[in-house]
């Protein structure tokens, strides 16, 4: 089934210079397992492809159900350099939180999303 | 020993509530009060008021904030650590104690003033002895720019402000301490933590991380179920509640609103993070993947099992250098078609500026309230037609009279580009100088923080 992260998920983002963080962090614990094998370096990057020029990086800590991630080269040069917006990198969070996972039916009635659905 | 130490933020960056100081010390018990004004722009733009008036260079709102918490501090015994001082500490202790002694309290407040962070007048003589000061992400060396650098600054720790809290300090102003050191400090002065206890010393540090950008720890900008967060009106600043052993918990005043959850938390934990294994400060390395929040009540969050490793020998310098130019320019176009008017007018522009020769590092168009923020990304959102979207239109560059010409053609295109077009009621955009942030590492043994006592 798909399942939008902003469904199964929150996070903040911030900036260090020219890179932008996303901590995404699962809204319940049997989540996580399903952000830590979706949200690879390889699918992050694609999703974010054309928006950043650098490489991904991905952190795991299973102790926050969270994932941190560093979008390198997000920010236009970053702080008071950057053209953009969004110079400091704050709604990359929400901007992650767009992405669609395709999760197994095995995978989502382990993590009780099957159930929540139909709850809705 | 006290059990429990109570560290209350009353700032998240300058510009922060002015408020929220006093009603920390007011809304219920504290034993000290935390004041963050250093983000990593503000030392520069200290420093150039300092070039002004060499009395200035530090946060003045401090200043407000010291009057509004006089009666906690003498009466109560609150005492404030705060890295107010910016670039120039001892004016702002001389205003502290001009406050005080107007107000007829000047013996009961004692101030300790921390220096040695600003390596501004010993760079020269630090390039000269070998220490490159290279840029962190770049890798180049600090002579490229160093006849544009107006302030640099060593992130200093703890050690020092711990040292002011022992000689009896009521306030100790520092200049670049780390904004984790301020929560760390008095932790460690009041448990007696050695140099080299680790876990403590990181579980201080987080301590700080927590509730170093005041409500963002609280309910404040927190995504999760953020239509149910109370009252934000009258968001509650957080409170760490320190114990010996390293735990704390995370709270707030009764009767305040907003929210401390293990999601509030967690969203702060993560907020400007990078390797979570290592957050270096210059006290120690902590280990984000070894926090443990657990729900402890209503707007009660603890926070235990926190690592640490041993410190660097390094200490992380921000400098601060002119970079040029910028302006940004913005025009509004209304339904029928406002994204294909805004992109019209965009192509317009761009051929209007190579026509005068103009020459920028950079331009950057957005399209705000289509994608300016989320890019391609927001394509799936399948609107056909925005009611508006604005043309956001920046360049930069080092030649202060191109950008300066650019700022002339924006409001042309009111009356000679597509139409629907108006919210160009600001008139010209403004030239701004870019002050860039340059970061870079030195050696810790280069370094020699001092404390004196004043008042």
């Amino acid at each position: 089934m798909k399942v939008r992260l902003l469904d199964i998920a929150h996070a903040r983002s911030g900036d260090k210079g020219d890179t932008a963080n996303v901590g995404v962090i699962a809204l319940e614990p049997q989540f996580y397992p399903l952000l830590d094998r979706h949200l690879t370096v390889d699918a992050v990057s694609r999703h974010f492809h054309g928006m950043i020029t650098g490489p991904v990086q991905r952190f795991e800590l299973p102790n926050l159900n969270a994932l941190n991630f560093l979008l390198h080269g997000a920010l236009d040069g970053g702080g008071t350099l950057s053209l953009k917006t969004d110079a400091q990198g704050k709604v990359y969070s929400t901007a992650l939180l767009r992405m669609v996972i395709d999760v197994s039916d095995e995978a989502a009635a382990a993590a009780g999303l099957a159930a929540r659905e139909e709850q809705k | 020993m006290k059990d429990i130490v109570r560290v209350a933020s009353g700032q998240g960056f300058w510009g922060d509530s002015l408020e929220a100081p006093r009603q920390q010390v007011e809304g219920g018990e504290v034993d000290y009060l935390m004041l963050d004004y250093l983000a990593e722009v503000t030392m520069s733009i200290l420093q150039k008021q300092k070039e002004r008036d060499p009395s200035m260079g530090y946060a003045r709102d401090f200043v407000g904030a010291i009057e509004s918490v006089l009666p906690a501090i003498t009466e109560r015994g609150v005492r404030v650590v705060a890295n107010a001082g910016g670039v120039n500490p001892p004016a702002c202790a001389a205003a502290i104690a001009q406050l005080t002694a107007s107000k007829g309290v000047a013996g009961k407040v004692r101030i300790a003033v921390v220096t040695g962070d600003d390596l501004l007048s010993r760079l020269d003589e630090l390039l000269e002895a070998g220490h490159l000061l290279a840029n962190m992400e770049t890798g180049e060396p600090l002579s490229t720019i160093r006849d544009r650098v107006l302030s640099a600054n060593a992130y200093i720790g703890s050690t020092p402000i711990v040292e002011g809290l022992a000689r009896g300090a009521n306030v100790v102003i520092t200049g670049r301490s780390t904004d984790t050191a301020l929560t760390m400090a008095p932790l460690r002065h009041e448990f007696g933590w050695g140099e080299t206890d680790w876990d403590r010393l990181a579980a201080g540090i987080i301590a700080g991380h927590i509730i170093e950008c005041g409500a963002q720890c609280s309910g404040g900008n927190c995504l999760r179920d953020w239509r149910s967060i109370p009252d934000l009106a009258n968001v509650g600043y957080p409170i760490a509640e320190g114990a010996a052993d390293g735990s704390f918990v995370i709270t707030k005043h009764p009767g305040t609103g907003g929210i401390v959850s293990v999601p509030s938390v967690a969203e702060q934990l993560v907020y400007e993070m990078g390797d979570p294994r290592e957050y270096i400060t210059p006290d120690v390395i902590a280990d984000f993947t070894t926090i443990r929040l657990e729900d402890a009540g209503k707007d009660r969050v603890r926070v235990y099992g926190i690592k640490g490793h041993p410190s660097t020998d390094k200490l992380k310098v921000s400098v601060a250098y002119k970079a040029g130019f910028k302006a940004v320019g913005t025009l509004v176009y209304s339904w029928p078609e406002s994204l294909d008017k805004a992109k019209a007018a965009d192509a317009i522009l761009r051929q209007r500026l190579d026509r005068l020769g103009l020459v920028f590092d950079q331009t950057l168009s957005e399209y705000v309230g289509a994608s300016a923020t989320h890019g391609s990304l927001a394509e799936s959102d399948g609107v056909r037609d925005y009611p508006e979207v604005q043309l956001r239109f920046g360049v930069r560059g080092p030649d202060r009279a191109a950008v300066e010409r650019f700022t002339r053609e924006i409001a042309p295109l009111v009356l000679n580009g597509p139409p629907s077009v108006t919210g160009f009621a600001g008139g010209r955009p403004k030239v701004e100088e870019i002050v860039a942030y340059w970061p870079a590492l030195i050696d810790k043994s280069v370094v020699t923080t001092s404390v004196e006592m004043v008042g």
